[in-house]
This record gives C-alpha cells, sequence and structure tokens, in this order.
C-alpha cells in the first residue's frame, strides 16, 4: 500500500428536499482496500455509493480520487466527459441486477469487449480474445462468448457483469448488493470468486449490502448507517466481534450466524 | 382554374420564402464549418411528404440560384417516379434548368446513390436522409445520443460491428455504413450502399445532407476525410459483382438486378442511369444489349 | 429484350389525371361546393384547422375535397400552404375566461356562476341512424338564450381562490414564447412548446396516450373542471399604436383538466392541472391534449416517469401526423439500391451457412459409415 488514500471523502450528505439521504460522512479509502457499507433498507448507504460512484451530486461535502498520474482530483468539479472517462477506465460499477449493468441484447463477448473499444482498440481478435481470457476468470465457458446474457442464469450474469467492468483493469470499484436476489449457493460461489479477484487485482471495492456475511467474507472495514448517517465505522472483524454502538450491537445480534 | 378558384391560395416563387431560405443556409454553413455535425433547423412542412425528400429539397431550395444546372436521382436513376417528381417541383417553382448529365449539373439531389461518374470542384452533392442519426437503432433517445456525440463516446458503434463478426463473420451492414468524419463525428452517409462510401473520401464537390423530418442537416465540404468505421482485422470493404453491367458492361460500378420473367432469370444493370447511357453511346455494349442504340428519347 | 424503364413524367400526369377524375366522381351528381363542406361538415373543417394549424375555414374545406375526405392528407395540404405564409407579427394570448361560450360543462360542480351550458354536443343523443337526414328535410329552429354574449369565470379561477389547485403556470420574467413552425424541436422542452405541438398533434393518437392514463399507464386522476367552446378576440400589438388592433374572433375549445396529488419532495398535496386547447369544436381532443399534458409533467411533479404517456420525446416525437405518415408512406418508395446490398449479402451468407450444412452432413455419413 502506498502511503496515500485513493478515495478522500469529507462531510458528504445528500438530502432529498427536506429528508435525509446521508449526511456528514467522512472516510478514506486505500488502494487494495475493500470497505462495506453495511445498514438496513434506507439507512442511507445505496445514496451514499450512488454519490460517491458520481451517479448523483451530493448536496454538501466533497470527495477527491487520486488519478492514476497521483494527482487528487475533486470528483463534483470534473467535466461530465472526464467523469464518464473515469467511469469507464479506472472505476467499476457492480449492479444489483446485472440487467442494468448489462447490455441484454449484446451478445457476452460484445459485453465485456465495450470498454476495450470505447477506449480505441480497433482489433477484433485482440478484443476476443480479451473476452475468452475474462470469460474464463468469471468462470463462464468459452463456448457461451456468442450467447446474449438473457439466456444466463442470474449467477452467470453477475459475474458476466463483473467481467464487463474489470476488462480495463480498474482501480476501483462499486457493488451495489452484488449478491442480493441470488440463491444461497450461488452467493457463496460468487463471493468466492470476488473474494479471489479482489485479491489477485489488488482492487479497492466499496461495497454496499444488507447482509453481514458478505462483509465479513469480502471486506477489510465497514461503516455502518442509520437513518444517513454513519452509526459506527472499523475493521470488519473488530466491529462485527465487538460492536459498541446499540444499534450495531442490535444487527449483529439479530442476524450475524457466521 | 377560374378566376375565383386563383386567389384563394397563392405560393410564393421558389416556394420557400427568403427569412426560411436564409435560416437553413445558417444552418448550412454551421454544418460545413463542423463536418459531421447535425446542426438542427427549422424544417418547413413541405408539399411533399416527410420522408420523401423534404430535407434535400429544402437545402437545394435554398442554395439553388437562376444560373444553376439541377439534377436529381433517386436509386442512380433520372427517371424513378419521386426523382421526376421532385425534379418537375423545381422546374415549377424555380423554373431552373435540369439535366441528366452528371457533368453538367451544378447541384445533384440524390437518395441513396452517388453518381458513379466522379464529381468535381463547383459541383453540390445533396443527400435526402431519413434519419440522420447513426446511433439511432442503438440508442433510440435523442438527449443520450446527443451526448455521446458530445463526449465522442462512440464505443457503442464498434460494439455493433463487432457483433456483425461475431455472428456472421463479416460486418454485415451493407448500407448506411457509418463512417468518422475528419477523425471526430461519426456520421451516417444517409441510405447509399457502402459501395459508394470511398467516393465521399476528400471529395472535391461539397456534400450537403438534409434531413426535413428529423430536423437536421450536415455536411462535408471538399476534400474531407471521411473514413468507413472497421477493426484493424476486418477492415472496410466494399461490395463487388461477379458480372458487369449487361446493358454497356461497365466493371466496378453498382449494379441492380431486374427480373426479366417468371422462371427466376434475371440480369445485371447499372444503377447509376446516365453513366450507363454515356457508356453506351460511347459504343459499349454489355452481352444483353441491343445491337444498335435505340433513339434518343 | 430489356429496356429501361422510362416514361416516369407520362405515367406521373396519367396517374394525376386519374385522381381528379376519381375524385370528382360520377359528374351527374353535382360537385361538392366550400360553403357546403364549411357549414355541413364542420367539425371535419375543425380537425383540418386545428391539426394543420391554420385558422381558414375556407382553406380547410378545400383540402378536404382536394384530399377526396382524407382528413391527413387535407391536414398536410393546409399545413403545406401555411408554411409559406409570411408572418405579421404575434397576437397577444387569447383569453379564454371572456370567452363568449357557447357550450361550458363541469364535472366537478353541480352549479357554478353562468351554469352548465350544453351548446351544441353529441352528448346524450341516441346515435339512432336518422333517415331524415337522408332525405335532407328541414331542420327547426332553435331555442337559445338571450344573453348568450355573456363572459363566464372559469373553474380554474374557482378552484383557485381556495388555494387548493397549482397556479396558472408561469414562465420566467422574460420568456420569449416559442414557435414550433419556426424553430427546430429540442428535448426536453418548455411547456409552451410541447403544448403547440400537442396542440397540432394527432388526434387518434393523443386519445390513445390519454385513454392508456385512464387504464392505469401513468394513472393521474382526472376530473374534467370545465370544457368550453366558444369564440375570443384576437388582438395584436402594433408598435405604433398605444392600444392593442382587434383582429377578429376565433373559436376554440378548452379543456382544463384537474388532477389530484398527493404531493412529492417536490410539491405540496394540491390539485395539479392538464390543459388542452384547439382550434374549433373538439373536445374528444382538447380532453385527450389535457391528459397527455398533465401526464408529460411528470417530472415536474416529481413523479416516476414510468409509461408511454409520460415520455416526452416518445409523444412529442410520434404525435405530428404528416410527419408520421410521410415516413410510414415513403416505404413504398424504390428502395432496390439498399434491398440489392441486403439481397447480395443474404445470398452469400446463405451460401456459406449451406456449404457448412453439407460439410457437416458428410462428416455424419463418414462417421456412420466407418
Amino acid at each position: 500500500m502506498t502511503d496515500e488514500p485513493l478515495l478522500r471523502v469529507s462531510a458528504l450528505s445528500k438530502f432529498y428536499g427536506s429528508r435525509v439521504g446521508c449526511e456528514n460522512v467522512t472516510f478514506d479509502l486505500w488502494p487494495g482496500e475493500v470497505l462495506a457499507v453495511v445498514g438496513e433498507s434506507g439507512s442511507g448507504k445505496t445514496t451514499l455509493l450512488n454519490c460517491l460512484s458520481t451517479r448523483l451530486l451530493p448536496s454538501s461535502g466533497t470527495a477527491s480520487y487520486r488519478m492514476r498520474d497521483g494527482q487528487f482530483r475533486e470528483l463534483y468539479r470534473m467535466s461530465e466527459a472526464e467523469r464518464r472517462f473515469l467511469m469507464r477506465t479506472d472505476w467499476g460499477f457492480v449492479h444489483q441486477n446485472p440487467a442494468d449493468g448489462l447490455r441484454m441484447t449484446v451478445s457476452a463477448g460484445a459485453n465485456v469487449g465495450e470498454r476495450l473499444m470505447a477506449v480505441g482498440d480497433r482489433h477484433y481478435g485482440k478484443i476476443r480474445a480479451t473476452a475468452v481470457d475474462w470469460l474464463s476468470r468469471v468462470e463462464i465457458d468459452e463456448d457461451r462468448i456468442d450467447d446474449e446474457p438473457r439466456a444466463f442464469s442470474g449467477g452467470m450474469r453477475q459475474r458476466l457483469q463483473i467481467a464487463r467492468n474489470l476488462v480495463t483493469g480498474p482501480r476501483l470499484v462499486f457493488m451495489d448488493e452484488p449478491t442480493g436476489g441470488l440463491d444461497v449457493s450461488v452467493q457463496a460461489r460468487l463471493l468466492d470468486l470476488l473474494r479471489g479477484l479482489v485479491t489477485d487485482l489488488g482492487l479497492a471495492a466499496i461495497v454496499v449490502t444488507h447482509d453481514l456475511a458478505v462483509a465479513r467474507l469480502l471486506s477489510q472495514r465497514m461503516m455502518v448507517m442509520k437513518d444517513g448517517r454513519v452509526v459506527e465505522s472499523g475493521l470488519t472483524d473488530r466491529v462485527l466481534d465487538d460492536p459498541r454502538a446499540p444499534y450495531t450491537q442490535l444487527l449483529v445480534s439479530s442476524i450475524l450466524q457466521v | 382554374m377560374t378566376a375565383q378558384a386563383t386567389d384563394i391560395a397563392t405560393y410564393n416563387f421558389a416556394y420557400l420564402d427568403e427569412q426560411t431560405k436564409r435560416m437553413i443556409r445558417r444552418a448550412i454553413l454551421k454544418g460545413i464549418a463542423i463536418p459531421g455535425y447535425q446542426v438542427p433547423f427549422a424544417s418547413r412542412e413541405m408539399p411533399m411528404p416527410y420522408g420523401w425528400g423534404t430535407g434535400g429539397v429544402q437545402v437545394t431550395a435554398s442554395i439553388i440560384g437562376p444560373d444553376d444546372v439541377l439534377k436529381v436521382i433517386d436509386q442512380g436513376a433520372d427517371d424513378t417516379t419521386n426523382a421526376v417528381s421532385i425534379r418537375a417541383f423545381f422546374k415549377k417553382v424555380a423554373n431552373v434548368a435540369v439535366t441528366t448529365e452528371t457533368a453538367k449539373a451544378t447541384i445533384i439531389q440524390t437518395r441513396h446513390r452517388i453518381p458513379e461518374y466522379p464529381l468535381t470542384t463547383g459541383q453540390v452533392l445533396v443527400y435526402q436522409v431519413p434519419i440522420p442519426e447513426p446511433l439511432r437503432f442503438l440508442e433510440p433517445r435523442e438527449t443520450e445520443t446527443r451526448k455521446m456525440h458530445a463526449l465522442e463516446e462512440y464505443g457503442l458503434m464498434h460494439v455493433k460491428l463487432y457483433e456483425d463478426i461475431a455472428r456472421h463473420g463479416r460486418i454485415a451492414t451493407t448500407y448506411a455504413y457509418p463512417v468518422k468524419v475528419e477523425g471526430r463525428y461519426v456520421m451516417d452517409p444517409s441510405p447509399t450502399p457502402k459501395f459508394d462510401n470511398p467516393k465521399m473520401h476528400r471529395s472535391p464537390a461539397l456534400q450537403l445532407f438534409g434531413a426535413g423530418r428529423e430536423k437536421r442537416i450536415y455536411a462535408l465540404p471538399p476534400f474531407t476525410d471521411v473514413v468507413s468505421l472497421d477493426f484493424e482485422d476486418h477492415p472496410f470493404e466494399v461490395q463487388t459483382f461477379d458480372q458487369p453491367c449487361a446493358l454497356c458492361a461497365a466493371e466496378n460500378v453498382y449494379l441492380d438486378e431486374v427480373i426479366l420473367d417468371d422462371h427466376g432469370g434475371h440480369m445485371f444493370v447499372c444503377s447509376d442511369t446516365d453513366h450507363c447511357e454515356k457508356r453506351r453511346a460511347e459504343g459499349h455494349r454489355g452481352h444483353l444489349a441491343p445491337e444498335t442504340m435505340e433513339p434518343a428519347q | 429484350m430489356y429496356v429501361a424503364v422510362k416514361g416516369g413524367e407520362a405515367a406521373i400526369a396519367n396517374a394525376h389525371a386519374l385522381l381528379a377524375d376519381r375524385r370528382r366522381g360520377d359528374r351527374s351528381v353535382p360537385a361538392l361546393r366550400l360553403d357546403q363542406i364549411v357549414e355541413q361538415l364542420a367539425l371535419g373543417v375543425d380537425r383540418v384547422m386545428s391539426e394543420g394549424s391554420l385558422y381558414d375555414r375556407e382553406l380547410a374545406a378545400l383540402a378536404i375535397v382536394q384530399a377526396r375526405g382524407d382528413m391527413i392528407e387535407a391536414i398536410f395540404l393546409v399545413r403545406a400552404y401555411r408554411t409559406t405564409l409570411p408572418r405579421f407579427g404575434y397576437t397577444k394570448a387569447i383569453d379564454t375566461g371572456a370567452m363568449l361560450v357557447e357550450r361550458r360543462v363541469s364535472a366537478t360542480y353541480k352549479d357554478l356562476p353562468g351554469g352548465q351550458l350544453l351548446g351544441p354536443t353529441f352528448d346524450y343523443t341516441h346515435r339512432l341512424l336518422d333517415p331524415e337526414l337522408a332525405a335532407g328535410g328541414d331542420v327547426a329552429e332553435p331555442l337559445q338564450r338571450a344573453s348568450e354574449a355573456e363572459a363566464m369565470q372559469r373553474v380554474s379561477a374557482i378552484l383557485a381562490r381556495e388555494g387548493l389547485i397549482e397556479p396558472d403556470g408561469d414562465m420566467p420574467q422574460d420568456h420569449v414564447p416559442g414557435d414550433i413552425t419556426r424553430e427546430p424541436l429540442e428535448f426536453p422542452m418548455a411547456r409552451d412548446i410541447r403544448l403547440q405541438a400537442l396542440s397540432r398533434g394527432d388526434e387518434g393518437f393523443l386519445l390513445a396516450l390519454g385513454y392508456s392514463t385512464q387504464r392505469g399507464y401513468a394513472r393521474n386522476h382526472p376530473f374534467v373542471g370545465e370544457v368550453r367552446i366558444g369564440e375570443v378576440e384576437l388582438e395584436l400589438d402594433v408598435p405604433e399604436l398605444p392600444f392593442a388592433v382587434p383582429l377578429g374572433s376565433v373559436r376554440v375549445t378548452e379543456c382544463q383538466m384537474v388532477n389530484q396529488f398527493k404531493g412529492s419532495a417536490k410539491a405540496p398535496p394540491q390539485f395539479t392541472r392538464g390543459y388542452g386547447l384547439v382550434f374549433g369544436q373538439s373536445e374528444r381532443k382538447a380532453m385527450a391534449m389535457a391528459l397527455c399534458d398533465r401526464a408529460l409533467r411528470a417530472s415536474e411533479f416529481g413523479e416516476d416517469v414510468v409509461a408511454a404517456a409520460q415520455d416526452e420525446e416518445f409523444v412529442i416525437s410520434h404525435s405530428d401526423n404528416v410527419q408520421a405518415t410521410g415516413f410510414v408512406e415513403h416505404l413504398k418508395l424504390p428502395h432496390y439500391v439498399d434491398f440489392q446490398a441486403e439481397l447480395d449479402l443474404v445470398r452469400r451468407m446463405r451460401a456459406e451457412h449451406d456449404a457448412r450444412e453439407n460439410a457437416g452432413k458428410a462428416e455424419e455419413k463418414r462417421e456412420a459409415a466407418e
């Protein structure tokens, strides 16, 4: 790890009229670190994720990202062109519902290859070879490369979405309930895969989940949110084994059976 | 018409009022200044249906002067009904000279073809465009496609070409084949066959594109770089025909297939009728051409 | 021997001569006069004026005859004529509150100042074909109120006094109303532009979309606050004169739809409005327009956009019947150049496919033989 964080978030708030989305969130994310944001639905974790990934503009606060040249850039002051470029090169976003992150009527190979073509790759054979490589890394058979994701199971679609995001070698990936909506056995396999990829590639990730087991398996650090605010944060093992905030204690005692 | 009938409705000379022509000329100038960029313009209702060349007609009406010589083709031919109709329209409302000879025309309005005879400096080719947006069938929203052009986000365009190769072993787009203009804007060349794409590249003629229903004008100034999209290992290529024109024996031209009888008999002839006639007048004969020239009509 | 098709010009002239003949029909039947159409097919004339965006009964009647009764063709003729007319200026906004009302009904109040006025309506007719009309019998003079020339307060003004309905929409002080016949449409658009597009939009298309909102595709709980039909004054500001110059009057139909709204992050609970205004008499069109207008205001009120009727780009891009008919019908124009290109590709791909099939079959046979 370097001595500078990858992302610096300071006093981030988002209001919908008088309703609080998230309020006064501050943290640093380090290269290669996986941060889990947990909480019930309506706790503000998804709003926070959408603000961080610049899909939503916050009402106040700042977030700066260390670009590949080492310079910090203020996310909300970037032009749309710069943000979109960042999103399809150095970042990834894994949606809970794969249909939101995939082109459902375009083949698996093209889904993986799209980002490469967007940044200027113009060699069909090389794009296809990269797609084949990535499909195998997410355990999808090579002979499915020309099939549309419509013909894939939920777990396969999610793995395809992951491959599509990772093909440009991003340094930061946002994940919104990546295992939500999958069967338990499928979830376990996907979590294994994700954990392996994150470690191998040295990815930093921010994972939003309501599932403490997912946080336990994937993250080194976690933040617990309630009513838009962070009620507790710390190393994942510490928070789960020795919760300090009353809300976290309640959450852990009622749910965690790992 | 009776006297009573004539004063109920009258039309201006050359149909469009001068104010409108100036507005359209401004859009054309902007288009020329930003090659390949689609300039919105307040398209007028024209006395032919939208989709039948209203964009081309408005562009032609705005640039035509009394000394111009107009040629109108549809599918390469001067005698298809819509070409005849548009030519008759300009004869009626602007009283300009018309021709079928490509070399003699100063303005050529076209639907779906570029003439075979190379265009020269000073000529203007006006295309009728049904759907100006090359990204339309990948992304139906105008608000989104505008953003994609502005940010030069053209990855999706290559996704389409990738899919073609993955499924068919080749790029299966045969007409309206997208091009990149001066290394910046991706542009739809209108539904011309891709056979004609290379003719747009660095053409000495001014090329103007008018889409009336979609209210867009775009342009290629003379000698503009126009490159058909492709992959390094699947380069762009044009259609080739196995046989020459059956009437004038021309090779390397675009051919129409004509059905001759009820038993599947067919022949291939030049789609560019002027080019074909000219060659036959010069004495070229295809294998199905009559021995002697028909008397000129 | 093949001879290139020639004589397009003659064919077109002959086709148009035949069209003229069929338009006139049996010469022993008297030709229609424009005044007959204006007087006796008045609602058809109104539709042509409304969707043709030109208030001229005689021209609309001419267009209807020339189009052989094809309404969209007639609208097209009127549009293509109007586009060539010079502009003298823009009249002041009409005041429908000062309308000389011939019909006014409200579904929200049993009685109200000015009362419910049925006027010339098809409502409550029994839709029994009337053989007497075929005989062209005499029609009795109608009974009418003595004082018809009286302005009536609009229902929206009554609701506004309680503060329970959103106020009339405001545009910024320096806003100049757009003109869709002179400027290119761009999305998203301001409401003035959208209303213009809806007002000349196809009646059938808006009717179907309005109907879809009632069936649950973007339901917005409408009540007819008021439909009113009558004459309104037109006035033009002339720079040299200190007063507006009256130009005459036009007949319009206005519908104010009142919609219940529970409130959202963007707006408090209140009644909201959908607005419809068309030339002539067409309640159906004005009401459908009002439903669509309200549906298209979804984002203004922070409502989710979930249905076609709420999608501005979808609705406005497809509401113009002159554009729609042109593009649908252009499919009959020659496309042989594109088709040839496709034919060539399909032939090649088919040949490759068949070659692969045959190779596969040969392989199977060989395996079977071994």
